[in-house]
């Protein structure tokens, strides 16, 4: 009992916001991981990583026209997929230079509404918490958006699956084989989009991108197929997630006393120990088990 | 959809059209008789007439005419830049064609199956997908929805690695598998599809001597046994004489094709080239050899080792073999 | 109004920006070319956090932002050369982010101070500041420069590089630490979140107009110039931050190049190989 009364701070299970945290913060999980496998597979981290800041913008442009901020997101969201689409570059060399170069457009936009925040309302608080954010700020009131935006998402990976696999694996294999690979990446990047949004929204721009990639990366390691890969992306973001929260509000009892150490960075912590133990473990497994021959 | 993997003997039904061969119509050398029955007969797969291809500003491709039949196995040569794989790209229909069509097993809407090995395949060690995986997505990679498992299609998938020996390969990850074994791979994969039109890029490229022999026993016995027609390029005709029924030979952007005996010859190779080509048949070798620079195409040891030499002489004239 | 663009008081931000244009402009090729975007963005963010942990510790700004950049580039390089670049860049990345938060949430320092380092702020670019970046410029810009074969030939072909004796994993150290200095200098003009636009957007639109490494390069150089001094005279008109121009421009720059190459796969009449015959 006294070891669960250290682990788990007192207050912790009947503490609302907490509660709020760790039931959105392992919906928001379970979303990501799939996406977030097909994220990596397909070198898309940086989109991923990009669309977290580009909804970061329009959630304070959101906050600055007085408008919801959830709005912002879905709206930034759907405004930053469409440009990558267009500008879009068939080469992957080139994809990245796209990314980069709407991610660079959203990032000029957002030091001009810190800018006009601060000179109009003479703080920089909105811009900034969006952009680094906090999941015990989440509200009940989240919940039709979180449905709106992780649903579809994860609807566009179940539909797409096996032509986005087949992409992950070779383009030109996926081609020959009668994928529209135009139509089925432009459906990918929007699912990317809406889930990166739906976490950014909800957990912030820092814990969004850790969660998209860090989780999806340790499980390649873990498993040899494409569905396990994505349930073991899936408890490890929850598991990270939850010890995160955990430490976090534990943490309010540490130095300095009362403050309280941020959630993404216990989280952030959790999924690079799990990245680097996946990745030392697969060096020292053998290149590959001797199955019988001729089985 | 048939079972790709039964074996589909060629049945000749009806009078299949004869084709319009650019060169010699009719078989008369010793390898392009070996089949029981004739080309002529067979059911025609493939048919390009007159395409052109031009990629950024060039004209690739001009003019190229050829068909193929049921159960016939033809090599794509041409050297490095000849323009091969952007043959078997329009073929796809993966790169558009400037001039002429393509049709196969004679539907020019609808695009048919058709199995496809590429040149370079480049995989992460890490994906986590296996050789299964692999050849389960070259029969409904294509599809929308989560996939079921079902023991049906994992007896196919079982089979399809069996046929091209790399059943023990089934759980390991694509990733990580060797050039070769990749390969079959990706063969079992094209297959999978149930295609009656096979290409593959460079299929001998990456393989030692006897892989690439077996590489070649195994695509003729699949186009035999299954009635499948396999387009395969290649720079080197020597691993395909004794398979080859038909060549499609580029070089200079435009093709000589027909049945090997017919194509690989000295006037047909000396026209296509605007060179004399020597064709030297030695030890069951087919040894092309172009023109009055050929002691320079044919590597650097009949050239003295002098600098002086080699700065004085002038730029051999363009040839096919670069 | 615009006469006070070139007072004396300016003419230190003028100094300041063409130096970082030159030193963004070199590096920044070089990024557009071995596709190092994201790298590219994720750098700057450790200074973000040196930033955090200078007002943690009460040192220079600057130096916290040159360590941990450095640190950053240091995990890129060595877990990157294993595993995939864009997971190791994330990683690192968010690694930077959530360290930077923990000292802002930890220290009691006003956070304005590190935010600014964020979006920089051209327009109080002190004396004092002038001939560090112009060192740092200096050193970046030679680090590209000498190692400029290795770079092209790691970057064309890495395998070809390796088997003659050039190691690709040292050539992208440097050059990694060639954009970290790159960014430091830059951050107090452009902050941390727009170094990489200015980095990307030139030589996006260089390499579309000449197909030639020099003369794209020295392309690059002036595009950078032309933006950050747009950017400059930008930022003093209005009073918005200069890294809003710069991001704009840059986006301008990626279009053009789009543009120019469009314009240059028009159906032309070159020569058809094998058909003069
Ligand atoms: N996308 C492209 N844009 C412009 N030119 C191209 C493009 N793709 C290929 N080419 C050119 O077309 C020609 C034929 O290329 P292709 O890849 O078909 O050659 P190949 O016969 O397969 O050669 P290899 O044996 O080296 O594989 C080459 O000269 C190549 O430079
Ligand atoms: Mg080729």
């Amino acid at each position: 009992m006294s070891v669960l009364h250290a682990v788990f701070a007192p207050g912790f299970f009947s503490n609302g916001p907490v509660q709020a945290a760790l039931v959105m913060g392992a919906v928001v999980a379970l979303v990501c991981a799939p996406v977030g496998v097909l994220a990596v597979l397909r070198g898309q981290a940086f989109a991923g990583h990009a669309f977290a800041d580009i909804t970061s913008t329009g959630g304070s442009a959101a906050v600055l026209l007085g408008i919801s901020p959830v709005l912002g997101f879905a709206a930034s969201a759907a405004a930053g997929a469409a440009s990558m689409e267009g500008l879009g570059a068939r080469q992957r060399g080139d994809r990245d230079l796209v990314t980069g170069t709407v991610l660079g457009g959203a990032l000029g936009l957002s030091a001009l509404l810190l800018y006009l925040s601060t000179t109009r309302q003479g703080t920089s608080g909105a811009t900034v918490s969006v952009l680094f954010g906090s999941i015990f700020a989440v509200s009940a009131a989240n919940w039709p958006w979180v449905l709106s935006l992780g649903l579809p998402a994860l609807a566009v990976v179940a539909a797409a699956y096996r032509p986005l696999l087949l992409g992950s694996v070779s383009p030109e294999l996926a081609a020959a084989r009668g994928v529209r690979a135009r139509l089925v990446s432009a459906m990918y990047l929007g699912a990317l989009a809406a889930s990166v949004a739906l976490s950014a929204l909800t957990i912030g721009a820092v814990l969004s991108t850790a969660l998209l990639v860090g989780p999806a990366a340790a499980a390649l390691g873990l498993s040899s197929r494409p569905g396990r890969a994505m349930a073991w992306a899936g408890a490890i973001a929850v598991v990270s997630v939850w010890a995160g929260i955990v430490l976090a509000y534990d943490s309010y009892s540490w130095p300095p006393v009362g403050r309280g150490w941020p959630v993404s960075f216990f989280v952030v912590a959790l999924v690079t120990a799990f990245y680097a133990v996946s990745r030392a473990g697969v060096r020292r497994r053998p290149r590959r088990q001797p199955a019988g021959r001729g089985s | 959809m048939p079972d790709p993997t039964l074996p589909a003997p060629a049945t000749p039904t009806g009078a299949a059209p004869a084709g319009a061969l650019p060169i010699g119509a009719v078989p008369t050398g010793a390898d392009a008789g070996r089949r029981t029955t004739p080309p002529g007969q067979r059911l025609p797969v493939l048919d390009v007439e007159g395409l052109g291809v031009r990629l950024g500003g060039r004209q690739v491709l001009s003019d190229v005419s050829f068909h193929l039949c049921q159960g016939e196995v033809a090599g794509l040569i041409g050297s490095n830049g000849a323009g091969k794989t952007t043959l078997l790209r329009a073929v796809l229909g993966l790169t558009p064609v400037s001039a002429g069509h393509v049709s196969v097993a004679g539907s020019r809407g609808r695009r048919p199956p058709v199995g496809y090995v590429p040149q370079k395949v480049v995989l992460d060690p890490d994906l986590p997908i296996r050789a299964r995986d692999l050849v389960q997505l070259g029969q409904d990679g294509h599809r929308w929805g989560l996939p079921w498992p079902s023991a049906a299609k994992r007896a196919a998938t079982e089979e399809l690695l069996a046929g091209v020996g790399a059943l023990h390969l089934a759980d390991a990850r694509v990733g990580q598998l060797s050039g070769g074994e990749l390969q079959r791979v990706l063969v079992a994969h094209a297959l999978a599809g149930g295609p009656r039109l096979l290409l593959l890029d460079e299929p001998l490229a990456n393989l030692d001597l006897r892989s690439a022999r077996d590489t070649v026993a195994l695509l003729d016995c699949i186009a035999r046994q299954q009635g499948i027609a396999v387009l395969m390029s290649t720079h080197d005709v020597n691993p395909l004489m004794g398979v080859m029924d038909r060549v499609v030979y580029l070089a200079g952007g435009r093709a000589a094709t027909g049945p090997t005996a017919d194509v690989v010859r000295s006037d047909v190779l000396s026209s296509l080239y605007g060179h004399h080509v020597d064709v030297l048949h030695a030890h069951g070798r087919v040894i092309v050899s172009i023109g009055d620079d050929a002691h320079r195409d044919d590597g650097c040891d009949a050239v003295p080792a002098s600098a002086g030499v080699l700065a004085d002489e002038p730029e051999p004239s363009r040839s096919g073999w670069r | 109004m615009l006469s006070g663009l070139f007072s004396a008081f300016m003419l230190h931000s003028w100094e300041a920006t063409s130096v970082v244009a030159v030193a963004a402009g070199v590096v920044g090729f070089f990024v557009v070319l071995r596709g190092s975007t994201f790298a590219a963005h994720a750098i700057p963010q450790g200074a973000f956090t040196g930033a955090a942990a200078a007002a943690l510790l009460g040192t220079s700004t600057l130096l916290g932002a040159g360590v941990f950049s450095f640190l950053a580039v240091g995990a890129l390089a060595r877990w990157g050369r294993r595993g995939r670049h864009d997971v190791v860049t994330a990683l690192v990345l968010v690694i930077m982010l959530a360290t930077g938060s923990l000292f802002l949430s930890v220290g009691s320092q006003y956070a304005q101070q590190t935010f600014s380092l964020l979006f920089g702020e051209p327009l109080a670019v002190s004396s004092a500041y002038l001939w560090p970046t112009v060192g740092l410029a200096a050193a970046c810009t030679g680090l590209v420069l000498v190692s400029y074969r290795r770079l092209l030939l790691t970057s064309a072909a890495p395998e070809l590089a390796g088997a003659g004796g050039v190691s690709p994993a040292a050539v992208n150290f440097w050059f990694l630490l060639a954009i970290g200095a790159a960014t430091t200098l830059a951050l107090p003009v452009v902050g941390a979140l727009l170094v990489f636009s200015l980095m990307i957007g030139p030589p996006a639109a260089a390499r579309s107009l000449t197909a030639r490494p020099g003369v794209a390069l020295g392309l690059s150089v002036l595009l950078a110039l032309v933006t950050t001094w747009a950017a400059l005279v930008g930022a003093y008109w209005s009073n918005w931050p200069l890294g809003f121009f710069v991001g704009v421009a840059a986006v301008l720059w990626y279009l053009l190049g789009r543009g120019a190459k469009a314009w240059g796969h028009r159906p032309r009449t070159a020569p058809a190989v094998g058909s003069s015959r």
